[in-house]
């Protein structure tokens, strides 16, 4: 194919990588084979130890260093006459704005969060270059081609958030949960049932949070027994060292009552346990019964010498395989080692932690932690190795997969950008049909939004190309189509407005809201220091009593200056929102007008709102992503869902056109994302009931 | 490697892919030894990406000098002026990869491929060859199945912006997940030599083009006796002409082999490095799958062209 002509094209083409991870590495390495001459590559991220079982272009020695410009040494050095311009920084950073995009010729994301991808999505049509969106978790993959005006962009459809836990399930009942356990032995770790997810949440969510973290956070650890307000009044001291005890003691009084007097309060509220197995109480003078709990001192002299980053209660007490998986003695022991080095010897970091899947300590404490929740409840208990992908959302990830996606995105790149005239096809979207195992994609850490490919249609196609979909009319994001806002206007405050609809669920990293033609409120570095103050006033002013009262019927304009994206927001006033389903107190719809689709929406709201810890990060995710991973991609079921019953060529027996389907299929969503208590696993149930609807 | 469990070493560098395919999968690997001969884009594609799974050994031969050409497609030879100063193409692939995975062993196997016994495929696992003749493909292929152990057996090519990769596991079982059920299953694969036999006519109905053409081209090398991609636009007639007498020994409509699609394959011979990616991407998922034995193996042909960008799977086999 490659002709003088289109390989001079080729050199000629201005490319710009975002992402130098997993797919990265492959991409700019393919790029340069390819015959590309400059190509620019933003990464924010240094190399890990995890990354060189794939990212190929780093080597132990380059721990801690830029990806971004690591990958540019190593590529020069077999294609030394090139240019490769690095960028070890945030996309989001406001240097990387429209005009900086216009410069390229096509845009490739290797990216490994939605937040990202959005922001690169809204920033690609803004200055209206092709975007080559990718993605990849363990063996399937995706590559998606976006043009502005001729197919769907990023956001066309739906992109829900991660699935989050809200806090009174966590806090109450583990065994609720639905055990979806689906290939138990094709992969052994993947035998966790999503009790013990459950149990991860816990520790890591509620009780690290609460002993290591941000001591002023809301948190719901204690139960609520049935005379709520006495008990939360005096539990609020149980975790705060108290003058006369030592670590021990103080260690000994936290297991008792997280994992003993809080489960005996429980068990008060019969109700609960009606239908469910319960609990016991564990105390620490059971467990450690045959041995003299350690007292404060011991422990001190052997820990002297370690320096702080290999602080390990595994070391300390001789445990090595992280695949095995601890007694409910071990991981006591675990418990107590681990909270006794966090305040020993990383005191100073205690009130600001939070959990990290690299802090070893930290994951030998939530493993324990939630070890022994897990033996109260009943639920099988899970090593070092499985709880810590869990916890920290492990992404599924191997070389092959993000090579074969580098390959079909410099394909990809290259129709788009080219006019390749012996290629006469559109673009295309690619899947990678999961090289058939397919039941990995129902790994638990995950929802993985990909198992359709279980009803792939032609056995024949590993790779199947899929054409892109037109652009959806009613998308915020790509069209004009305004938003619809339900919230109380005389209790929610514009701090809610901004954090709970602009920032989190809009995607906008410097927002600007106005009214009319007045402005409420604006994040900017050149704001003069009248502004900020008022800015800030207005934050905590309730909607209605804003200097431009918002209220119902008003129609408010969001916008993001860098991203260029503008969104009209109708307002509709609501008195009442449940707590549980709608704890935002606030409905935003504006995905599909369809009313069929409310509840779908308020469910996803719902999932949003809850605080944890991961939906306070960026919301990650499938994708190879260098690990931060979490659920479902829609986007990528969507179109491939859809796509398989487009190809009419390839599908023999497909029967009705695309749009019918699709229009149904949203509305068809089940609806068990209703449900108080939310399932990782959920995504998957829903791909495989929308693919067999769609 | 050392016993039954992997060290804290591999525990760590693994993480990621043995959440994918699990620790036995991962000990397996380590225990396996892969040679592969014939070292252009796609072949280094697919060692870069076994090396990173981490097998225990990978053998590499392939003793042509360094060209411009070799170099252009290949990122694992740093950039030289001296055009690696003499070496040849599996000694600087080799220097390469080491780095790439300490834990792998790689080595360099010198001469012809075709010089080699049945029992130098003794000590290996699998078995890839890529960039060679009909007749290596076959002979070396005999040569595995003479063999009293099961060694895996995959050739490679790729040629212009279209790929195959042929699978032969013989006879193979493995354990598949259906519904919440393991049932056992068992392949049973031709050699090369009995795949291609098979008259055109008796295959079933669309099977890809790219099936048909690269049996021309291979055809037309070894009877003109050329290097494997050693061809160009002044063959076209001559592979025109043997299209079509072949499409009439095997009664298959000529417009099963488009003249276009023999053109690309005929005039650039050259690897396009996005293909190699791919077929590197899917020989190395199909050749952890075989020592793994996780998974649906490829059985047994697979053609890539970037022109549809259809990944076909075909199943020409006499059983």
């Amino acid at each position: 194919m490659a002709s003088g002509q289109q390989l001079s094209a080729i050199k000629g083409a201005k490319v710009l990588m975002v992402g130098a991870g997993g797919i990265g590495c492959e991409l700019l390495k393919t790029l340069a084979l390819s015959g590309f001459h400059d190509i620019h590559i933003i990464d924010m991220d240094t190399i890990e130890v995890s990354n060189l079982n794939r990212q190929f272009l780093f080597r132990q020695s380059h721990v801690g260093q830029s990806k971004a410009k690591v990958a540019r040494d190593a590529v020069l050095r077999f294609r030394p006459n090139i240019s490769i311009t690095p960028y070890h920084a945030n996309v989001k950073d406001s240097s990387f704005n429209v005009d900086f995009f216009k410069q390229f010729s096509v845009v490739l994301n290797g990216l490994d969060n939605l937040d990202a991808r959005r922001h690169v999505n809204r920033l690609c049509l803004a200055a209206d270059v092709p975007l080559v969106e990718s993605g990849t978790t363990g063996f399937l993959g995706q590559v998606t081609v976006h043009i502005k005006g001729q197919t769907e962009c990023y956001e066309c459809q739906p992109k829900p958030a991660p699935k989050t836990y809200p806090v009174c399930t966590i806090t109450s009942t583990p065994s609720k949960m639905k055990g979806v356990v689906k290939d138990p032995d094709l992969l052994s770790i993947d035998h966790h049932g999503t009790g013990f997810v459950h149990c991860i949440v816990w520790a890591k969510d509620l009780l690290f949070a609460k002993l290591f973290g941000d001591k002023k956070q809301d948190n719901d650890l204690n139960v609520r027994s049935n005379d709520a307000a006495t008990s939360s009044d005096h539990s609020e001291d149980i975790f705060e060292p108290k003058k006369d005890e030592d670590i021990q003691q103080y260690a000994n009084r936290v297991y008792d009552h997280v994992f003993g007097h809080n489960i005996q309060t429980a068990l008060s509220n019969e109700e609960t346990w009606k239908n469910r197995n319960k609990p016991r109480p564990i105390y620490v003078k059971e467990v450690l019964s045959d041995e003299p709990i350690q007292q404060n001192g011991n422990a001190e002299k052997s820990l002297v010498n370690d320096n702080l980053s290999s602080l390990s209660a595994m070391t300390y007490l001789g445990l090595k395989n992280p695949q095995d998986i601890w007694s409910l003695k071990e991981n006591t022991r675990v418990f107590f080692a681990a909270l006794k080095l966090f305040f020993s010897k990383r005191q100073k970091e205690i009130g600001n932690l939070t959990f990290d899947k690299d802090d070893s300590l930290a994951v030998e404490f939530v493993t324990a932690a939630a070890n022994i929740r897990a033996a109260s409840f009943n639920i099988p208990l899970h090593s070092l190795f499985e709880a810590k992908g869990i916890a920290g959302n492990i992404v599924h990830a191997v070389a092959t997969t993000n090579a074969i996606i580098a390959g079909l995105i410099v394909i990809e790149a290259i129709k788009s950008y080219l006019d390749v005239a012996m290629w006469t096809c559109r673009v295309t979207c690619y899947n990678i049909s999961g090289m058939k195992w397919t039941s990995f994609s129902v790994a638990g850490t995950d929802g993985v939004g990909m198992t359709y490919c279980l009803e792939h249609p032609s056995r024949k196609m590993l790779l199947m190309p899929v054409e892109p979909f037109e652009p959806n009319e009613s998308c915020y994001v790509c069209s004009e189509t305004p938003l619809l806002l339900e919230v109380n206007t005389n209790r929610a405050k514009l701090r809610d407005l901004v954090e709970k609809v602009v920032t989190s669920k809009l995607g906008m990293s410097l927002p600007l809201i106005t009214h009319g033609s007045s402005l409420l409120y604006e994040v900017g570095d050149d704001l003069e220091e009248d502004e900020v103050a008022n800015y800030a006033a207005n934050l905590e002013k309730v909607l209605s009593e804003l200097p431009y009262a918002i209220t119902g019927g008003t129609i408010i304009t969001v916008e993001d200056l860098q991203q260029e994206l503008v969104c009209n927001i109708n307002i509709k006033h609501r008195e009442e929102f449940d707590e549980e389903k709608e704890p935002d107190g606030m409905v935003l719809h504006g995905w599909t007008p369809a009313p069929a689709t409310e509840k779908n929406e308020d469910a996803t709201d719902n999932n949003n709102g809850a605080s944890t810890s991961s939906a306070a990060k960026p919301a990650a995710d499938v994708m190879e992503a260098d690990d931060e991973l979490s659920i479902i991609e829609p986007g990528i079921e969507t179109i491939s869902a859809g796509g398989k019953k487009r190809k009419l060529s390839d599908v023999p027996n497909s029967e009705a056109p695309l749009d019918e389907k699709r229009a149904k299929k949203i509305p068809e969503k089940p609806e068990s994302d209703g449900d108080v208590i939310v399932m990782l696993d959920d995504g998957n149930d829903d791909i495989r009931d929308s693919s067999t609807v769609v | 490697m050392n016993g039954e469990e992997l060290t804290e070493q591999e525990t760590a560098l693994y993480d990621r892919q043995i959440r994918v395919w699990g620790v036995d999968a991962q000990r397996r690997l380590s225990k396996s030894h892969v040679f592969v001969s014939g070292l252009k884009g796609t072949a280094v594609e697919f060692c870069k990406n076994i090396v990173l799974a981490g097998v225990g050994s990978l053998t590499l031969n392939d003793d042509n000098p360094v060209t411009e050409e070799a170099l252009s497609a290949n990122f694992l030879i740093p950039f030289d002026e001296n055009m690696g100063g003499g070496g040849s193409l599996a000694g600087l692939c080799c220097d390469c990869l080491k780095d790439f995975n300490p834990m792998v062993h790689v080595s360099v196997e010198k001469g012809d491929l075709s010089s080699f016994d049945v029992d130098f495929f003794q000590k290996f696992d699998v078995v890839v060859i890529s960039c060679c003749s009909l007749a290596a493909k076959k002979s070396v292929n005999e040569k595995c199945r003479k063999l009293s152990k099961r060694v895996a057996f995959y050739t490679v090519d790729c040629r212009d912006s279209c790929g195959e990769i042929f699978v032969d596991l013989q006879k193979y079982a493995y354990a598949k997940k259906k519904a919440d059920e393991t049932v056992e299953c068992q392949l049973q694969y031709s050699s090369f030599e009995e795949a291609i036999a098979i008259p055109w006519r008796s295959l079933p109905k669309r099977v890809s083009k790219l099936y048909f053409a690269m049996r021309v081209v291979e055809r037309f090398e070894e009877v003109e006796r050329r290097k494997p991609g050693e061809t160009s636009i002044e063959d076209l007639p001559k592979v025109l002409k043997l299209r079509n007498e072949l499409c009439l020994a095997h009664s298959l409509n000529e417009s099963q082999i488009p003249d276009s699609l023999l053109e690309r394959l005929v005039v650039s011979t050259k690897e396009f490095p996005p293909v190699s990616a791919v077929l590197g991407g899917i020989l190395g998922q199909e050749v952890i799958k075989a020592i793994s034995g996780k998974g649906d193996p490829l059985k047994n042909f697979f053609f890539f062209d970037a022109v549809d960008g259809k990944g076909l799977i075909e199943d020409i086999s006499t059983s």
